[in-house]
């Protein structure tokens, strides 16, 4: 889960990594009330789940509260890679002397917490690593053992000469640490973590990414999720137990496990169509799952024909068959559909299926070359 | 003959009394395997399918002998069930539980390679040794004895190329789930350094997908390490950058994990990648084949 930089600095401040004081808006109103607060010169910022916000015009200087108004009426509204930006966060600027990165990852090679740092911050660390990839230091942490203090001062001697400074920077990637586990994150990031003009080193932006897996555990971070910035239908896939991504194609795929999804949307362009997405109905045997997979795919008006394939294991083929009785009954599909219903109770699914009269196929080949058949009939 | 599971497993069920737990206990008996005790706190004097349970694990090693045991608990109990099970020492732990935090795993990783136990798992289906064991959730329907070594990421995609196998009339030794998720206790290059080893394994069919490296590392091991023929597939040629394909494991990060990447690395080290699963039987025999005839031709050169 994504979530926001001024969640992200909530968390950070919690920890007690200095960030620059900051405020939401909402309104350019409401920014000009915040940016006359602060009495100072301002950054107005963008607030949407996209990197490279900058670039994009999303972050943008303001001398006065004025301005920031002025902004803010720009930003506010603004489409940024496809989101609409809807908050803007106030912040002080800062008189930047020197921008670096700070950032940790999991990393699946050793299986433990990568810290990076780079002297080169306030870029695209990918670019970075890409181009220059000697500006980047990586220390593996030994997950049972964690941080020791030396290594997070020897990590911040590659960022900073200054001893001052360096003790700071060696403290925030200390907590950074510590947040990362505390939060259940896959990854954060300050990029850049600066020093500014009175000798303060400070995360002038913030990246908290979380484990789907860890929010039964976070309360308070699952209630930073902000629906606005996620797929209406990724989003109804979730509260109904399935995994959905919308693709750009035509033939919608409703599958049991995600292997075996993404291997026919694959087969699906292998055999020349376009797969409309990708969708698990995961391991259990719900017939309610089968109709709201049904409703997410043909929510999508781009799709000419449906492909349900099904290799039961756990997942028993009657109850898929009882699913797609009650979808067809409930929805009334307007575009063909193919099924291919293989494993555990296959007979009786068979049976069961008759009162629909589907087009049926025997295995994953044909099912896909069916649907795209049919498709191409429409 | 096969690898990490047979005829000498003696299974431990932990969190028997659960839905998932009772029903594949069952089905697990019913193939054939020895399941000797199910763990449930609370439960303890009970049975399932005759099955006795205990509330400890500590109880259950002193009660039975058991040398595996495979994890149905619910994501907050999987670590926990982990733990305990290798601090009884049990030296086999298959954890079909989907949804453990992944830092939580890191931990468990460094622990259990400590302790010099085997994990396989998290969020897998198990494995299945045709004719001798089955630990996990795998249709013991579909597979059928043979010599043909299954590595997978997946769960049904395995079952559609273990089915496409049977229906080609190619057995298997082991079939073996390794877990859809990031951080996992054991990866393809353990299973196919074990198939290597394995006397009755004569092939090995590995099924990757996008995220991460370990088709690229199992493809570097192949070349070095391995002698019998390996076939190939790699799911996800079609997903879409930064986004997770179902699995906790499978998302392109940035411009790596991609199947493009593992599908140039597999060929590079001389290791054929199927378009389709039902297109795996065929290009392995041909494998097999070509193996037989090098080997013939090396005999007869000498």
């Amino acid at each position: 889960m994504k979530i926001h930089e001024y969640q992200a600095k909530e968390i950070f401040a919690e920890a007690k990594i200095p960030v620059s004081p900051g405020e939401i808006a909402t309104t350019p109103m409401e920014a000009y009330e915040i940016a006359k607060k602060f009495n100072q010169p301002v950054m107005v910022k963008a607030q949407v789940h996209v990197g490279g916000r900058g670039k994009a015009g999303g972050i943008k200087y303001a001398e006065n509260a004025e301005a920031a108004k002025i902004l803010a009426q720009q930003i506010l509204g603004m489409d940024l890679k496809g989101l609409t930006v809807k908050k803007v966060l106030i912040t002080q600027a800062e008189d930047i002397i020197s921008e670096s990165y700070v950032g940790i990852i999991l990393d699946r090679n050793t299986k433990k917490p990568v810290i990076m740092v780079s002297s080169s911050g306030g870029v695209d660390i990918e670019e970075v690593a890409a181009k220059t990839p000697e500006k980047i230091f990586r220390l593996y942490v030994d997950p049972i053992e964690g941080l020791k203090q030396y290594q997070a001062r020897n990590l911040a001697y590659k960022l900073y000469r200054d001893i001052k400074q360096v003790r700071k920077a060696a403290d925030i990637i200390s907590k950074l640490y510590d947040v990362y586990w505390k939060v259940d994150a896959s990854l954060v990031e300050i990029n850049p973590l600066i020093t500014n003009t009175g000798g303060e080193v400070i995360a002038l932006d913030a990246k908290v990414n979380i484990d789907d897996n860890g929010l039964y555990r976070q309360p308070v971070i699952a209630t930073m999720r902000d629906l606005d910035e996620e797929d209406p239908y990724e989003e109804e896939a979730r509260e109904g137990s399935l995994s959905f991504v919308k693709l750009d194609g035509y033939i919608g795929c409703i599958v049991n496990g995600a292997g075996l999804a993404m291997t026919t949307m694959d087969l699906v362009k292998r055999y020349g169509g376009e797969p409309a997405n990708f969708l698990d109905i995961g391991g259990s045997s719900n017939p309610q799952k089968v109709v709201s997979a049904m409703k997410i795919v043909l929510s999508e008006p781009k799709v000419r024909a449906i492909l349900i394939n099904i290799f039961g294991g756990i997942t028993r083929c009657d109850d898929v068959a009882n699913g797609i009785v009650i979808a067809f009954k409930e929805l009334n599909p307007n575009v063909p559909v193919v099924v291919r219903l293989t494993g555990t109770n296959e007979k009786e699914a068979a049976k069961i299926l008759k009162a629909v009269h589907l087009p049926t196929a025997n295995t994953i080949d044909d099912v896909v070359k069916k649907a795209i058949e049919l498709a191409n009939l429409e | 003959m096969s690898i990490f599971i047979n005829k000498k497993t003696k299974l431990i069920v932990q969190g028997i009394t659960g839905r998932d737990g009772s029903f594949h206990a069952e089905q697990m008996k019913k193939y054939g395997t020895e399941v000797v005790a199910g763990v449930t706190p609370g439960k303890g004097g009970t049975t399932v399918v005759g099955i006795p349970v205990f509330n400890t694990m500590e109880e259950a090693v002193t009660r039975v002998k058991a040398n595996t045991s495979v994890i149905y608990v619910p994501p907050p109990y999987a670590v926990d069930a982990i733990y305990e099970a290798v601090d009884v020492g049990i030296k086999t732990v298959v954890c079909i539980t989907e949804g453990v935090p992944a830092n939580d795993m890191m931990k468990v990783y460094a622990y259990i390679k400590e302790k010099g136990a085997r994990l396989i798992g998290p969020n897998c289906p198990g494995l299945i040794s045709p004719g001798e064991a089955k630990v996990g959730i795998m249709p013991g329907t579909i597979v059928k004895k043979g010599n043909i070594g299954v590595v997978s990421r997946s769960g049904t995609l395995t079952y559609e190329a273990i089915w496409a196998l049977t229906l080609a009339d190619m057995g298997q030794s082991t079939c073996i789930g390794i877990g859809g998720d990031q951080v996992i206790g054991t990866n393809f290059i353990d299973c196919l350094d074990a198939f290597e080893k394995d006397r009755s394994t004569k092939a090995i069919v590995m099924i990757g997908e996008i995220g991460g490296s370990d088709e690229e590392t199992a493809a570097k091991f192949i070349k070095k390490h391995v002698t019998k023929p390996v076939v190939a597939f790699i799911a996800g040629q079609t997903a879409p950058p930064g986004k997770r394909m179902g699995h906790a494991g499978a998302i392109i990060s940035g411009s790596s994990g991609t199947a493009a990447d593992k599908i140039a690395a597999l060929n590079k080290a001389g290791v054929p990648v199927a378009g389709s699963p039902t297109e795996i039987p065929d290009i392995l025999k041909d494998s097999m084949k070509k193996a037989k005839q090098k080997k013939v031709s090396t005999k007869t050169k000498k």
